[in-house]
């Protein structure tokens, strides 16, 4: 039983510590929309990777990523207000998953549980491939971050003094695309947007610098992760939505501390 | 017969390089969707000149700097850049993220700055208390003069200023307009400003375009201001310096700014 925990911790803690700075880009850049249509498509990318036999969470991230480049390429030809074509992109992505899992007939998978998250069935390999990855999305995200500030700053600022915007907001949302992805596994489909906004929301309140809310809001998710974990051991509620709540008493706690 | 430049090798590269213009635009043409913002434009800016742009609302005024700072495709004609160019730019309207966390200096230090160079700049626009403000909570004047700063960061040779005197207060505009010349005659570069305000365009232009879809006339500003409420404000320091355009108009615009022909009688 403590190894469960103790396997649920790290893995909620790992990805804290990414979706803190990434979910400020989320916020910063109105992406909400764009996280909950990366979302959506990961029923379908489960959809495929049953029919392809390939691991689940292979497919589920490389299913978010691919649908991510095409969506990047779609924002910069046409720029930010594609709205509709998201909601349209979403919930067909959702539908055809759905429409594609009723072919499989597999009853070895439990795929209601990437609605809501089943931090409870990972594993220690799940850990680590987790861990290499959100280290690499980390490391890139430290490697590019002026750069991708100063893209959320102001786009034409930043095409002035020479940055490659295309490319890096394609870089950008295959980040995002890729950590949302794995923070599925935590919280599910549905609420993987407020694991990355709720935080970042919160670090904005107490910050004076873009460093200073990524940092805040690592602390603030991995806070909610572990207040999460506990209700879910004492009180048996399920991880990912009491995780998702124990985000909302910080942001609310913080809310009269504001600047 | 003697060269010169056989003994010093450089030299005829360094006079090219500073008699080349800093941008040179030939019959541009721009359109947006199925309107046709921009026709036949043709505009040179060189090294140490202030180019100012004038024209109503809705002219292409900004049109025409996205093209010369490369942010906006065109349909037709050349743009030439000098090699390198460094260009400052000064937004228009531009307004921080309210969900981003800035102070002052950070902002500055965005484009890879030094702490040095962008407290340098802060203290060249008369700012540098302003350095650990956040940037989402400083007047519009301040906002102007913290956008001026970060433009002179690169040491440029190109400043391109969309009107960077919106939103300031008269008394403001003159410090602002005061800090642009300084700043020119400091850095030596081009000034390709617009301005929205017949009254201001004036100080030390060398060339006004006046724009409305195509350029409608240009030229040096040649009558000094006498207008009393102007001397007032700006001194007569500055008053030598100032002119009004005369816009001689020669042709007609219908409503899209199309020149309209005369019929011969």
């Amino acid at each position: 039983m403590e190894e469960l925990l103790l396997r649920a911790l790290s893995a909620s803690l790992l990805l804290a510590v990414l979706t803190g700075p990434l979910g400020c880009f989320v916020v910063w850049h109105r992406m909400a929309y764009f996280g909950d249509t990366i979302a959506h498509s990961a029923l379908l990318g489960i959809g495929i990777s049953l029919m392809l036999h390939v691991q689940l969470g292979t497919g589920v991230l490389l299913c978010a990523v691919v649908i991510a480049i095409v969506l990047a390429w779609l924002f910069n030809r046409y720029g930010y207000s594609l709205d509709s074509l998201l909601g349209i992109f979403a919930h067909v992505a959702l539908a055809a998953g759905v429409v594609l899992l009723s072919f499989v007939e597999d009853n070895h998978i439990d795929w209601l549980a990437y609605l809501f998250g089943d931090l409870l069935s990972i594993s220690w390999t799940d850990v680590q491939s987790m861990a290499v990855i959100s280290g690499a999305l980390l490391l890139l995200t430290f490697l590019g971050w002026r750069r991708f500030v100063l893209l959320s700053v102001n786009a034409e600022l930043a095409e002035v003094d020479g940055l490659n915007t295309s490319l890096y907001r394609g870089l950008l949302m295959v980040l995002i695309a890729a950590t949302i992805a794995l923070a599925i596994k935590l919280v599910g489909v549905l609420l993987v947007t407020a694991l990355l906004i709720i935080p970042a929301a919160t670090a904005r309140n107490l910050s004076r610098s873009p460093r200073q809310m990524a940092i805040l809001a690592m602390l603030f998710g991995s806070l909610a992760s572990l207040g999460g974990l506990t209700a879910s051991y004492t009180i048996d509620v399920s991880t990912g939505p009491a995780i998702v709540l124990t985000a909302f008493v910080v942001f609310v706690l913080s809310l009269p501390l504001r600047s | 017969m003697f060269e010169y430049s056989r003994f010093y090798p450089g030299l005829e590269w360094y006079h090219s390089r500073m008699n080349e213009p800093l941008v040179t635009l030939a019959n541009i043409a721009v359109r947006l969707g199925q309107r046709s913002v921009l026709q036949d434009v043709s505009l040179t800016i060189n090294e140490d000149e202030i180019v100012t742009l004038i024209g109503p609302n809705g002219a292409g005024k900004t049109t025409l700097v996205r093209v010369v700072l490369g942010l906006q495709n065109i349909h037709k004609g050349q743009i030439k850049r000098r090699a390198k160019l460094r260009i400052g730019y000064m937004p228009q309207r531009f307004q921080i993220n309210e969900h981003m966390p800035m102070r002052v200096v950070d902002f500055l230090r965005l484009d890879g700055s030094s702490r040095d160079e962008a407290t340098n700049a802060l203290e060249e626009s008369g700012i540098r208390t302003l350095e650990n403000a956040q940037v989402s909570r400083v007047s519009g004047g301040e906002l102007q003069r913290v956008l001026f700063a970060r433009a002179l960061l690169r040491d440029p040779e190109l400043l391109v200023l969309d009107e960077p005197v919106q939103g300031v207060d008269l008394a403001g505009q003159a410090g602002l307009y005061q800090l642009i010349d300084q700043a020119r005659k400091r850095h030596q570069c081009g000034v390709l400003m617009v301005s929205h305000d017949l009254n201001i365009v004036m100080a030390n232009t060398d060339n006004v375009v006046c724009l409305n879809h195509h350029i409608c006339c240009h030229g040096h500003p040649d009558h000094v201001s006498t207008d009393p409420a102007f001397l007032e404000l700006f001194g007569h320091r500055f008053a030598d310096t100032l002119a009004v355009y005369h816009h001689q108009h020669d042709h007609e615009h219908d409503l899209h700014g199309d020149i309209i022909e005369k019929s011969h009688e």
